[in-house]
């Protein structure tokens, strides 16, 4: 570690993969409820469960974005975090806002737009978090040196939590309701989150390859260049059929196409970098999950999302199992693996430790990694069924879902191995094995040195 | 490329284009916004009922089991059509009295089968709650679910 104030992020990513356990964990067992529907059917119903999973699964993604930044930042900027005590604040309102909505949740008392269920005052907490966030990481980056990755991740950072603010405008009308929803759903992962992660993505190739930094920047920007001019507009893929004007059918289908874009480059560039770097980095179960990431990515939200995305062939799989397919392996590849990919690379650094435990952490790599692939397979099978027996035939809902049985069986056995996977992550960064004791010496780091 | 694209050039497209995008999505949102309101949702106005019926569809989270407009969890059926589905689309005691008796029915029990959940819900907002499911069913959908299955 560089700088001492880039302990911050040994929380965040502490309360995240926390987190990410719970978060997979509530996924199984909402798999189990479709193979054998009368579990907790009046204890703990399956929406309760879903929206602990769903809610999980952003928080963490944050947390571990908020302690990204709160990490690479110093290291770009020059210096010392701006305020290490706000950053603390910062987690500990999170957390207990975190805490407060999966007791309310488990009480029965929640908001009723998916994934913005949270209770106002914790919706509050987070717009106060996002304020200190940015607050404590702008004022440290306008102090400091600024480079390409900071104002990629800024520029993400910004305009992700300004998104927020639709979390608390929601009009009575319903097609508008869902028209402001996806500004939040949509402009996140399709817009400011590529941001985020391409800031990250270059940070890792950067550390990891040693290329030089003029190239990595400016291939930075023309990415994120494409991620907007395409994100954009694509948010019209979801205005096809909750009451809009007919014209987004063609923007829609047009912008979004673009949207495979940005995702073919991250991989392209993470591939590149790679083969032309000299750098022989000994922490291997980072590049693993950085390369694993963007081609996850690639495949999870490019090549899946175009498979449903055209106006056409929406008509038919909107809101399918198909939809689940996409969701499942485009957060994954995007946001889940990159972020691992950034625990695996800091962890060791945090902990003052070599990288250590290697295979396990890459065994827990290919552990997920199937895991999400195998399910999403199942689930596009079961999508495609779907779609052909109720939009097509028109067979009822129920009658159609209890021909899909084998395909659920068969996803919750891929969830079984994610879970493995994700506690397998989880132990090998934190339980010590073969643990290099140093003498409290940063210098000894192998990190330390490079940059 | 290098010459031609260099790292500030980069930076710039990125910036001017991003607000260039910005501005039409801003503007395509506005009259999107109005063409809801005066069109696509007009068929049948937006009452108190039909308000208290979506705080009583909040309230208890049905969008994560259900879809609506194809939104939503994919464990139950589409709701956006589920008053042509019953036909009772145009008949307001019709719809309420098949939707009481339905949510008073769950859960079913039945073994093997999902299970939706009993909700308290009182007279006045189960009379929302239809109405709300009538103003949903009448919005303009692009002719989107292809069929009454939804
Ligand atoms: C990492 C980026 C992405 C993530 C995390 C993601 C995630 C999701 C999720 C969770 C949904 C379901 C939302 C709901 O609950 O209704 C969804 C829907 C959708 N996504 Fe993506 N997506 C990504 C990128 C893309 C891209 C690049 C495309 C197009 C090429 C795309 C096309 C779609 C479409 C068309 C739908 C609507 C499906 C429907 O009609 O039911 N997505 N996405
Ligand atoms: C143990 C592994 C997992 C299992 C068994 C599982 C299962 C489920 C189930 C049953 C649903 C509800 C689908 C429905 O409404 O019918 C769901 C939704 C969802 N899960 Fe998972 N999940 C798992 C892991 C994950 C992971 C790792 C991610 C993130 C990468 C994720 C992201 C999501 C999202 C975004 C949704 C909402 C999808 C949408 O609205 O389209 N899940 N999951
Ligand atoms: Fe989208």
């Amino acid at each position: 570690m560089k700088y001492k104030s880039q302990k911050v992020a040994y929380a965040y990513f502490i309360v995240a993969m926390g987190l990410f356990a719970i978060q997979v964990l509530g996924g199984l067992l909402a798999g189990w409820i479709y193979v054998a529907p009368n579990t907790l059917s009046e204890l703990l119903p399956f929406n309760i469960i879903r929206m602990i999973h769903t809610n999980a699964l952003i928080v963490w993604l944050l947390l571990g974005f908020f302690g990204a930044a709160y990490y690479l930042v110093p290291e770009e900027s020059e210096r010392e975090i701006y305020s290490v005590k706000l950053a603390y604040l910062q987690l500990i309102i999170l957390v207990v806002g975190t805490l407060g909505a999966v007791a309310s949740y488990l009480v029965g008392i929640h908001g009723g737009r998916e994934f913005l269920e949270q209770p106002l005052w914790v919706k509050f907490g987070i717009l106060v978090a996002a304020v200190i966030f940015l607050v404590n990481i702008s004022l440290t980056v306008l102090a400091g040196r600024r480079t390409a990755i900071t104002n990629v991740l800024l520029t993400g950072l910004w305009l992700l939590s300004l998104l927020w603010i639709f979390a608390f405008i929601n009009p009575s009308n319903l097609s508008l309701d869902k028209m402001y929803w996806w500004f939040i759903v949509h402009l996140w992962v399709e817009g400011t989150w590529e941001l985020v992660m391409a800031s990250i993505l270059a940070f890792l190739m950067l550390k990891l390859t040693g290329i030089d930094r003029e190239v990595i920047e400016k291939w930075l920007y023309v990415i994120v260049a494409t991620a907007l001019f395409s994100g954009i507009l694509g948010t019209g893929h979801h205005f096809y059929w909750i009451g809009l004007p007919e014209y987004w059918q063609w923007v829609g289908s047009i912008f979004s196409t673009l949207e495979v874009i940005p995702f073919f480059a991250m991989m392209s560039f993470a591939f590149i970098m790679v083969w032309k770097g000299r750098r022989n980095h000994p922490n291997k179960a980072a590049l693993l999950w950085s390369l694993g990431s963007a081609t996850v990515a690639f495949f999870g939200a490019g090549v899946w999302g175009f498979l449903h995305t055209l106006h056409g062939v929406n008509y038919y799989t909107h809101g399918t199992q198909v939809t689940a397919a996409h969701g499942h392996l485009a957060f994954y590849g995007a946001y889940v693996a990159l972020n691992l990919a950034m625990f695996t690379y800091a962890m060791p650094v945090l902990r003052g430790r070599s990288p250590y435990n290697q295979v396990l952490n890459m065994c827990s790599f290919w552990l997920m990694t199937g895991g999400m692939a195998f399910m999403t397979f199942v689930l596009t099978f079961a999508g495609t069924i779907q779609t052909h027996m109720q939009r097509v035939v028109g067979d009822y809902f129920m009658d159609v879902q209890d021909q899909l049985e084998i395909f659920y069986i068969m996803r919750f056995g891929a969830g079984a191995a994610v879970v493995l996977g994700a506690l397998l992550f989880i132990y090998s960064q934190l339980v010590p094995q073969r643990e290099i004791v140093e003498p409290g010496n940063d210098a000894v780091v192998p990190e330390s040195g490079q940059a | 490329m290098s010459e031609i694209l260099t790292k500030s050039r980069a930076r710039n497209i990125f910036y001017g284009g991003s607000l260039f995008f910005i501005v039409v999505f801003v503007a395509m949102t506005i009259h999107s916004h109005r063409y809801v309101v005066e069109k696509s949702t007009a068929g049948m106005p937006l009452t108190d009922a039909v308000k208290l019926g979506k705080e009583v569809w909040e309230r208890h989270s049905c969008i994560n089991c259900h879809t609506l407009h194809g939104e939503g969890a994919y464990f139950a059926p589409e709701v956006g059509n589920v008053m042509t589905r019953w036909g009772v689309l145009d008949d307001p005691e019709g719809a309420f009295e098949i939707l009481d008796a339905w949510m008073k029915a769950q859960p079913s029990g039945t073994p093997g089968r999902r299970q939706m959940p009993h909700f308290e819900i009182n007279e006045e907002e189960m009379r929302g709650l239809a109405d709300f499911l009538r103003w949903a069913d009448q919005t303009d959908t692009q002719n989107w679910p292809p069929n009454d299955a939804g």
